[in-house]
């Protein structure tokens, strides 16, 4: 499969927010590959709340079959959540779980006026009822399950997506 | 022989003692503690690892803060907490302590949190859930009689990489009554562990175990020379309630010798941190002035308890 750049999805995600955001908006990146792209899209769309990020290690559904994260990194929701416009940024969208996690650590801080979810890609694959609000590409066919995408991030910060064949 | 405390895939079964728990472990459980300190500031401070769990608090002796604390934890992490005040009940009427942990598991209890007076009780408990099968029952130790006290070694060391970032560079003094201190022997068990270069204990030599250099520590007989230059003072409490026979002259005495003045701490570094366990005897061994003044992180201790006992019960309820 010929992978799309990263940057050039960036881009485009960045010109679809834009007219559905004001300086007001907060974004909250998901670790890790989320949390970068939301820092791209935050000086982008110049926006004026203090980037948000979430670690959903305490929040996932496979707690009890996985473990725990080693090294988990914790949120930092810097702004407060009550009456808020926030988008989720994530870079991949897949099964929908780390979505749901997050929303469901978002409203531990409060209740937000309305929460978005942008994504660089979505891979297919989804097991709950979550759809992105704002994405820059759609694969025509879902990935197959062995398959992982993850945004990766250089020593100069320029990032490129991976795919892994587990 | 294996390690009781670790399963076969080497991850934490039981939290028993810190003798012996790998360095890998005591740091995982530090890494994890830090983000649980943020809980506290949402609006909604509850995190839903152990939801639908149950923790027995299975108290055999009094305690008001570690018993507290491990029940905020549990509850911060969602699980149905159920406080046992075991002293005033069923074993007073003749009930074996296995049968009143039976009892407990046919209430379908996922967790025991055990604070008992005789040294190796939770051990017993653990070994007796493993040889009846129930591997996904936990036992954390709360304290038992003169043996360990894990949660609080543990709570000191997330206490000690907070103010002072590194392990590999301290030299930090342990003052008091060790001999009836399981907490001393959790925190000698961690600082070694984490690779603390000089651990020194000070005290009289009435209140030290025999063979306490055996436990790779540096023993002095006084406060001036042993609180030279170092970054951490680690108070004890005088155990008063462990202490049958005359040990010691009077408190005031011991105070006067070994109790930690703001003269006395002035030996040490400027930037030297004073931590107690709790509860305080203000003038036995610690005076006020140096318990409220601001180089004690006395209270700090307490908080960051909590987190630290949620990484605990959380790294045991993923499995």
């Amino acid at each position: 499969m010929q992978l799309p750049d990263a940057e050039q999805l960036i881009a485009t995600l960045a010109e679809s927010m834009r007219p559905k955001v004001s300086a007001d908006t907060c974004l909250v990146g998901i670790h890790t590959g989320g949390v970068w792209l939301a820092q791209r899209l935050h000086a982008l769309l110049g926006l004026s709340q203090p980037l948000g990020t979430i670690d959903v290690s305490f929040y996932r559904d496979d707690y009890s079959a996985k473990g725990l994260h080693p090294q988990p990194q914790g949120s930092k929701i810097p702004f407060d959540v009550e009456g808020a416009h926030i988008v989720i940024v994530d870079d991949v969208l897949y099964t929908g779980r780390t979505t749901r996690a997050a929303l469901n650590e978002l409203f531990d801080y409060g209740r937000p006026a309305r929460v978005d979810l942008a994504v660089l890609i979505d891979r297919g694959g989804r097991e709950l009822p979550i759809g992105a609000s704002f994405c820059a590409l759609t694969l025509p066919e879902a990935l197959p399950a062995g398959q992982n995408l993850q945004l990766e991030r250089d020593d100069s910060g320029a990032l490129t997506m991976r795919l892994i064949h587990a | 022989m294996r390690n009781p405390q670790l399963n076969k895939h080497g991850e934490l079964q039981h939290l028993l003692t810190i003798d012996g728990l790998p360095k890998g472990i005591i740091t995982q459980i530090l890494d994890i503690a830090a983000p649980f300190t943020e809980v506290a500031e949402r609006e909604v401070k509850k995190l839903p690892l152990l939801r639908g769990k149950s923790v027995f608090n299975l108290f055999f002796e009094n305690s008001t803060r570690t018993r507290t604390t491990f029940e905020i934890a549990a509850k911060r992490l969602s699980a149905d907490v159920i406080n046992l005040n075991v002293a005033t009940s069923s074993t007073k009427k003749g009930e074996t302590l296995l049968d009143t942990v039976d009892n407990l598991c046919a209430m379908q209890a996922d967790m025991f949190v055990v604070r008992h007076e005789s040294s190796g009780a939770p051990h017993l408990i653990a070994q007796h859930l493993e040889n009846t099968g129930r591997d996904h029952i936990h036992v954390v130790n709360a304290g038992d009689g003169r043996h360990a006290h894990p949660t609080q070694g543990l709570l000191d060391m997330y206490t000690i990489r907070h103010y002072k970032k590194e392990f590999h560079n301290l030299t930090v003094a342990i003052v008091g009554d060790v001999l009836h201190s399981r907490v001393a022997r959790s925190q000698i068990a961690a600082l070694t562990t984490l690779g603390v270069p000089e651990v020194r204990v000070i005290g009289p030599k009435t209140l030290l175990p025999t063979d306490v250099e055996k436990m790779g520590v540096r023993y002095f007989a006084s406060m001036e020379e042993g609180l030279k230059g170092v970054d951490v003072v680690m108070m004890l409490r005088l155990q008063n309630e462990r202490m049958n026979g005359a040990l010691l002259p009077s408190p005031q005495e011991f105070f006067k010798v070994w109790g930690l003045t703001a003269e006395k701490l002035a030996l040490a570094k400027p930037d030297a941190i004073v931590m107690h366990p709790g509860p305080m005897n203000r003038g036995v061994e610690i005076d006020s002035a140096v318990a409220d003044g601001n180089q004690a992180v006395i209270l700090p201790q307490v908080t960051f308890g909590i987190a630290v006992r949620m990484a605990v019960m959380s790294m045991l309820g993923s499995h």
